[in-house]
């Protein structure tokens, strides 16, 4: 709604998906490096994509008025796989085979991540995944920029279990039934228990996806926080759920002083849709929020509202990631003088670019970023406050150390021609890593 | 409101409470600023210092902090009750409520709360409006007291107690009183009144009060508690089976409001409409637009907003519903393949249109506020919204049956479908019956949209959760026959909520789905098939 041009343009592209055959937006030119961008434009996923292609073209816009990377213009080659994981893989061999992209920035779901990691590994191109996950995966192919368990569920928990965040005794595990739940549940229930939960003070559901009557679930979630000891909710509701899901709360009147819900995929894009005067002070955990006071952050956001022509666009945290992702390539390509995926991924490992919350994002060997790990109460105008911070930046870890079958496990691509990504450091040898999906 | 009840306060404090010596001016004024620096923990502390004072002009300045219009003048380090105002924030001193003018927001920084804090808030104001005239105010300071039980408020509580006349407050405060007594070394016999008084109340607030105090009582009355525990449990039982059929019913309503539209398009004409859903997904966002032109033009209206929305949905999607059957469906009738991939398609290409020009993120619809919030009755429970959707439907749903019953394109509509070259033969313009009948299913599912946009998300997905369970109401009702549609829905929607609990969601809704399965193998056309020879053939 930003203006007749990108509406236009919109209609443009979808004239152009509808006729099924998306042409690579920009002509042939000779003397510029192409950067894909696999973001679902259309489908259930495209509420939450299309914001980081804009983020992508962003970012590629600022590279090239700053003069692009090793002397050359960068070119974005926009494709949308339309929130369906095989044509993921699809589009992820076209941008790689057929344009010879340098590199990837794209994907959300776990699904389509998994979807498209064959193509990758048998191209070998690098993909830049921005999106908070449930680890328990490192490959050389993949720079995961987004947040690994550790960087964000367990240190949601220990934030609510300290006294500062109201000494909570029973936990209610609220989730959409798929991958990163499921995984994250997994993780977190084996913590809880570690910390001396009792099996009954814990309560794991799950829903289906879209899931829109929360009636019996808010109400069964009252009566578990009736039963005397301080209760929390720890959500991963996914997507579209979660609207309904924070109506219902509201409306049965579900206080975050009583009952506190703290949520790992609910950003500043998910509350623009939402009345949020009845969930102040219900928590998330990121890495980043908008509301974040920093001269960094200040000058994104601001040259953010510029591009997008929009002082009204949020900014969240997967955004962020694919800033992180965005300079970390410029930087690796500028040391390593080529845009060879061996090279890049050899200069990777051990850079560092500051973050927009005043710390500093290192790629690991692990092919993961430290980040610091936030704590934000919803406020009335949508934004989070940050209520809490870890001290320093927290180092990303591929395979959680809860889990008893990954204890001692590591990653190491320093190397990426002889690295592992599932490393048995009591063995010293490599393991092949069960691809779960 | 809130101005209002600060001003009860004020009034209060300075009748109820022995006027205490004043604290100096500038002590005051020290007390006051210490709230501005520090952790969450010296913010506490500056608070209980400040409760301590049992100042009048402390409820004030706890509420400015729980609300966060607290800030910090950043040039002397002064703290500051804020509002918005032209120009940046209208400050006014905490201390003597002087004006202290606007100041732009750059120069003031915010004092922040957690939950913690406005936990401890809550319960300091409570203490201090326990006796206020106004009835909400009294309710929720009894609430807050029960909430932390605090010895301390024993003797105000009595004093509470015997000036009390609302029954449902006086309950409250008995059972904070009776929680307070547990927890202090009171004599036994005044603990064993306490307990008995508590079970005595039977609900789930009582049940809560009796777990919080199975561990700390004395051996004596442990069994009398834990015994209360079951009573009321086995009480909660059979409430809960009432509460499960309200949820049912309201999940019946939905069902009915997104199936009904389709009953006419898919059970009356036999259409199969892939792109019912996004009907739906446009009365909707018709909502979110005329939310936008009210707040435009005339603000005053919000609250009312709905009553344009649901005829403003209404004509939108019928004209787009009798667009697409003459443009498209009409070519198609007796290819039900290719009317349902032409519909299919055409359910994309709405939903990536809505998409292009609203953008792909969720609207905001405000809810009015006469739909928020929650009723009790006995021991149930149940949210406004859902029940003015359940009114909705019905009303809906009678309407429909008039139009179809009792007008002239009701008795044309029946006729076309029964038998469409009789109909054709008496003189009767199909083609004409066929569109407003496709524009009245379609402008029903608008004004479904317009109920649906109050509990879930505005986005261009929302037909597509709906458009299965529409299908499935229509058919396991039997197709053609709207008393079907509403026995279909609200089976579906009750035995899903029974379910539910013991099931939980996902598998609840795969149980339902085998039975229907298995349902529609023993009866090809439903609960209420159609009889007839037009029928058979």
């Amino acid at each position: 709604m930003t203006g007749l041009n990108r509406m236009m343009a919109g209609i443009g592209l979808g004239v152009a998906m509808t006729a099924g055959a998306l042409a690579p937006l920009t002509a042939y030119a000779q003397d510029t490096i192409k950067v894909g961008v696999l973001h679902s434009l259309s489908g259930t996923m495209a509420i939450s994509e299309t914001t980081l292609k804009d983020t992508m073209l962003f970012l590629i816009d600022e590279q090239n008025k700053k003069g692009g990377v090793l002397g050359k213009q960068l070119e974005a080659v926009v494709v949308d796989p339309a929130s369906d994981w095989p044509l993921f893989a699809e589009k992820a061999r076209e941008l790689i085979a057929v344009n010879g992209v340098a590199a990837v920035f794209g994907c959300w779901t776990s699904s389509s991540r998994k979807s498209v990691l064959p193509v990758f590994k048998e191209l070998n191109s690098i993909l830049f995944y921005p999106v908070q996950y449930e680890g328990e995966e490192s490959e050389k192919n993949v720079i995961y920029t987004g947040a690994a368990p550790n960087q964000q569920a367990i240190p949601a928990v220990d934030y609510l279990m300290s006294e500062e965040g109201g000494s909570v005794k029973r936990w209610v595990l609220e989730a959409t039934d798929y991958v990163y739940p499921r995984t994250t549940n997994k993780i977190l229930e084996q913590y809880l228990k570690d910390k001396g939960v009792a099996p009954e003070d814990i309560k794991i559901n799950y829903t289906p996806f879209g899931f829109a009557d929360w009636q019996t679930e808010v109400a069964a979630i009252k009566e578990f926080g009736s039963a005397g000891k301080k209760t929390a909710v720890v959500s991963t509701i996914n997507g579209d759920a979660n609207v309904p899901f924070y109506k219902e709360l509201g409306n049965q009147g579900i206080s975050a002083e009583d009952i506190p819900v703290v949520a790992f995929s609910v950003g500043e894009e998910e509350l623009a849709g939402m009345d949020t005067s009845a969930l102040v002070g219900h928590l998330a955990a990121w890495n980043y929020f908008q509301s974040v006071e920093n001269e960094a952050n200040a000058e994104f956001i601001k040259n953010w509202h510029a591009y997008i022509g929009n002082d009204k666009r949020t900014t969240n945290d997967p955004m962020e990631a694919a800033y992180l992702g965005f300079q970390l390539w410029v930087q690796a390509v500028e040391k390593a003088g080529t845009t060879d995926t061996d090279a890049v991924l050899k200069a990777i490992v051990g850079l560092e670019v500051p973050n927009l919350t005043g710390g500093t994002a290192k790629v690991l060997p692990n092919h993961h970023l430290t980040k610091p790990v936030l704590i934000g109460e919803i406020q009335a105008d949508g934004q989070f406050e940050t209520v809490w911070q870890t001290e320093g930046d927290v180092p990303g870890d591929a395979w959680s150390d809860v889990l008893p079958e990954d204890k001692g496990i590591e990653a190491d691509w320093t190397d990426p021609l002889t690295g592992c990504g599932r490393l048995n450091t009591a063995t010293n040898t490599c393991e092949v890593a069960a691809t779960a999906m | 409101m809130a101005t209002r009840i600060l001003t009860l306060i004020a009034f209060l404090l300075a009748l109820a409470l022995t006027p205490l010596p004043a604290v100096a001016q500038e002590d005051f004024a020290a007390q006051i600023n210490a709230l501005g620096p520090g952790s969450f923990a010296d913010r506490t502390k500056a608070m209980d210092v400040l409760v301590a004072t049992g100042d009048e002009r402390v409820p004030p300045v706890l509420q400015a902090l729980s609300d966060g219009n607290l800030y910090i003048r950043e040039s002397d380090g002064k703290v500051v009750i804020a509002s918005k105002a032209a120009g940046g924030l209208q400050l006014t001193d905490p201390v003597d409520g002087a004006d202290l003018g606007v100041l732009p927001s750059g120069e003031l920084e915010k004092i922040k709360t957690n939950n913690g804090l406005r936990g401890k808030i809550r319960t300091a104001i409570g203490k201090l409006t326990l006796l206020s005239p106004d009835q909400p105010t009294r309710l929720s300071a009894a609430q807050s007291v029960l909430k932390n039980a605090d010895p301390a408020m024993l003797e105000l509580l009595d004093q509470a107690i015997s000036a009390e006349a609302d029954p449902g407050i006086k309950s409250t405060m008995q059972m904070a009183r009776a929680l307070i007594v547990l927890k202090t070394d009171a004599a036994l016999e005044d603990k064993r009144a306490a307990v008995d008084l508590v079970v005595a109340q039977n609900n789930r607030a009582a049940q809560t009060v009796l777990r919080n105090t199975l561990d700390t009582a004395p051996d004596e009355l442990k069994p009398t508690i834990a015994a209360g525990i079951d009573s009321i449990g086995r009480t909660l039982a059979v409430w809960d089976v009432g509460q499960n059929l309200l949820y049912g019913i309201s999940l019946s309503s939905v069902l009915l409001l997104a199936a009904i539209g389709l009953a006419i398009t898919f059970g009356v004409m036999g259409v199969i409409n892939m792109a019912h859903g996004e009907m739906v997904m446009l009365g909707a966002y018709t909502t979110y637009v005329t939310q936008l032109v009210i707040q435009s033009v005339a603000p005053g209206l919000m609250e009312y907003s709905l009553a344009f929305a649901v005829p403003a949905a209404f004509l939108i999607t019928a004209l787009v519903g009798i667009g697409i059957e003459r443009g498209i469906i009409r070519w198609l009738y007796g290819r039900p393949l290719e009317t349902l991939l032409a519909t299919w398609g055409l359910s994309l290409v709405l939903q990536q249109l809505v998409r292009t020009i609203f953008g792909p993120t969720n609207k905001l619809v405000q809810p009015p506020q006469w739909m928020s919030g929650t009723f009790e009755l006995w021991n149930l429970s149940f949210t406004w919204n859902r029940l003015w959707i359940i009114v909705f439907a019905i009303a809906v749903f009678i309407a429909l049956q008039i139009i179809l019953n009792r007008t002239p394109l009701g008795l044309q509509m029946r006729a076309v479908t029964q038998n469409r070259r009789m109909a054709s033969a008496m003189g009767i313009r199909t083609p004409f019956v066929d569109a407003m009948t496709f524009g009245l299913g379609s402008g029903i599912a608008g004004m479904a949209g317009v109920a649906l946009s109050q509990i879930d998300n505005v986005s261009p997905n929302l037909g597509q959760g709906y458009i299965i369970d529409s299908f499935m109401v229509v058919v396991f009702g039997g197709v053609g026959n709207l008393w079907g549609t509403l026995i279909g829905a609200v089976s579906l929607g009750v035995a899903n909520k029974f379910l539910e609990p013991y099931a939980g969601a996902v598998l609840a809704k795969i149980a339902i789905l085998i039975l229907i399965i298995l349902f529609i193998q023993r009866r090809p056309r439903g609960l209420f098939a159609l009889k007839g020879r037009a029928i058979e053939s």
